[in-house]
């Protein structure tokens, strides 16, 4: 498989074609919009939070099929997990697709379909900029840019 | 009678710029980015070289041997520019980093002392950021705002909306003489001269002109003109600003240091002539004479035979572009320079900019710093190719065939529906 053909994988595709959790968040106790100033994509996760636990994610906007996508994903990915637990996971993400050294697969589930990234280093930040949204809305929201 | 037209020989230009030789993975370099920037050829690199190894001392401040010869070079580079953009005198031409820097020392020597609040400075919709920020500063700075003149469809200016954007309170038009995003060739002629019926004096931002067409200010009637050397073959960090001796000649400098004085005590400093006075701190001699080189290899190849290959090669673009189902070509203008725009269905901009890349085909593929065009155009940003004297139309074909490439993998998920979750 070329670094292309693992780069835009089918699940990336279908999640790009048809993203999961888009759109508003009656419930939300927390919101943030990201924005990419390089490709000017904007995106807006919005999240349902009791105690520690997300109970649900959502977001809207997007841009290209790595940012459109990684959002999709993790929205399925953060369901249901601590605040703590997302934290982790997106540690865990990020070592993955900027190909750090000590990146494990095994704890990204489906998430592992982004790590062909790590070949593009100009695309890190369009897989990155939903986590980084994501985690704002979760300190309470506001602006964030991934310059 | 008219000289005999001799073509292009593109293969032995080629082999004047080495990094053209290049392979990205396993496909020749196919380098389409030359809006953002162009290659260089040997006989730029060498005149700086040749310069550093054998003339190198500090422009216009000692007395000895080197200093005397890099004055000499330096100098021989700005009436090369000159000449270059037919103007009047040497001492028109101001040597700045490039054409940013060209718009902001005219936004705040000249503009900004004319402004009021709630005077204008007319630009156009298809201007590149650095001919929108740099005014917007000052407006804030003085109360005064943007006019803008809208663009069409086609992506054309029409002089008529121009003209009816200039006012009273219009105390400046600033546009592009080519458009970076969509390729337009504006109808600078008739826009300066409808400006100057008004009174307005006029900047004309030349970044992605001087590369593709001649460009003569004295014939313009233009009052500055900015360019790059970097988008036309030269070195980066040098970029010069053509301005009418009267106007430089009333203007206070910009930035103050070494070299753009008379005389200086702590009461009161006089200040050079122009183009001196604009130049403060130790000048980039040896990118003005890369500069002055690039333009005299330009000007050795002569612009019929650049314009008439140029021309050739936007237009199979152009061709081949439109023959490709979902492929929508952004602007349409009739007089066209360099660049062709497009967006390819639903695939994002980026996405076609990295599959193209994976095929050695670079392309700028983003909002081309023309956000409020973009705006115009309905789209987060388009995939833009843009030619220079060295290109081929293999490299046409190549560019149409890596755009099939990313048809084909960005096809896979259409055809094969949604997956399970």
């Amino acid at each position: 498989m070329s670094e292309l053909q693992a780069l835009y994988q089918e699940v990336l595709l279908d999640h790009y074609r048809s993203p999961r959790n888009q759109g508003p968040l009656e419930s939300a106790t927390g919101r943030a919009e990201g924005h990419n100033p390089l490709c000017g994509d904007r995106i807006a996760v919005a999240v349902e939070v009791a105690g520690e636990r997300l109970n649900r994610v959502t977001f809207e906007g997007g841009g290209c099929a790595i940012s459109t996508a990684s959002a999709s994903l993790m929205t399925e990915a953060v369901n249901g997990r601590t605040v703590a637990e997302v934290e982790a996971l997106f540690a865990e993400f990020r070592k993955a697709v900027t190909g750090a050294p000590g990146a494990e697969i095994e704890p990204l589930g489906k998430l592992a379909v982004l790590c062909g990234v790590k070949d593009f280093p100009m695309r890190v930040k369009c897989a990155t900029l939903a986590w980084h949204t994501l985690l704002a809305a979760l300190a309470g929201g506001g602006k964030v840019s991934t310059e | 009678m008219f000289a005999p037209f001799k073509p292009l020989d593109v293969e032995r230009l080629r082999g004047d710029f080495p990094i053209l030789a290049r392979r990205i993975g396993e496909h020749p370099l196919c380098y389409l980015d030359n809006a953002a920037t162009t290659q260089k050829p040997r006989p730029v690199l060498a005149a700086m070289q040749q310069f550093y190894e054998e003339s190198y001392g500090s422009v216009a401040r000692g007395v000895h041997q080197l200093s005397a010869e890099a004055t000499g070079r330096y100098e021989a580079a700005r009436a090369g520019v000159a000449r270059f953009l037919g103007a009047a005198s040497p001492d028109e031409i101001v040597f700045v980093r490039g054409t940013t820097e060209a718009v902001n020392l005219v936004a705040w020597s000249f503009a900004r002392p004319r402004l009021d609040p709630g005077d204008e400075i007319l630009v156009t919709e298809l201007e590149h950021h650095s001919n929108l920020v740099p005014w917007q500063l000052v407006c804030e700075d003085r109360g005064a705002h943007l006019a803008v003149v809208p663009v069409d469809d086609r992506g054309e200016v029409d002089p008529e909306e121009f003209s009816r954007r200039l006012g009273p309170r219009t105390k400046l038009a600033a546009f592009a003489h080519v458009s970076n995003a969509l390729g337009t060739v504006l109808p600078v002629v008739e826009l300066i001269r409808r400006a100057h019926e008004a009174g307005v004096p006029v900047l004309v931002d030349g970044a992605q002109a001087v590369p593709h067409l001649p460009v003569d200010v004295g014939a313009l009637g233009c009052d500055f003109y900015a360019f790059s050397g970097h988008k036309v073959y030269g070195p980066t960090g040098i970029g010069a600003l053509y301005g009418r001796r009267e106007l430089l000649a009333a203007m206070p400098p910009w930035q103050g240091g070494g070299g753009m004085i008379r005389s200086v005590d702590f009461e009161r400093t006089t200040y050079d002539d122009p183009p001196r006075r604009f130049e403060a701190g130790t000048p980039a001699a040896a990118e003005a004479i890369g500069l002055a080189a690039a333009l005299d290899y330009v000007g050795a190849i002569g612009w019929p035979a650049i314009e008439r290959h140029e021309r050739d090669l936007v237009d199979a673009a152009v061709a081949g572009l439109e023959s490709i189902a979902g492929l929508r070509l952004v602007g349409r203008p009739r007089e066209r320079a360099g660049v062709v725009s497009f967006v390819l269905g639903d695939i994002h901009a980026h996405d076609v900019g990295t599959v193209l890349d994976h095929f050695g085909v670079a392309v700028r593929a983003g909002h081309h710093c023309a956000q409020p065009l973009m705006r115009r155009f309905g789209v987060p940003a388009t995939v833009r190719a843009s030619f220079a004297l060295y290109n081929t139309h293999d490299e046409v074909a190549a560019l149409l065939g890596a755009i099939a490439g990313a048809q084909g993998i960005f096809g896979r998920s259409r055809r094969s529906g949604r997956s399970g979750r």
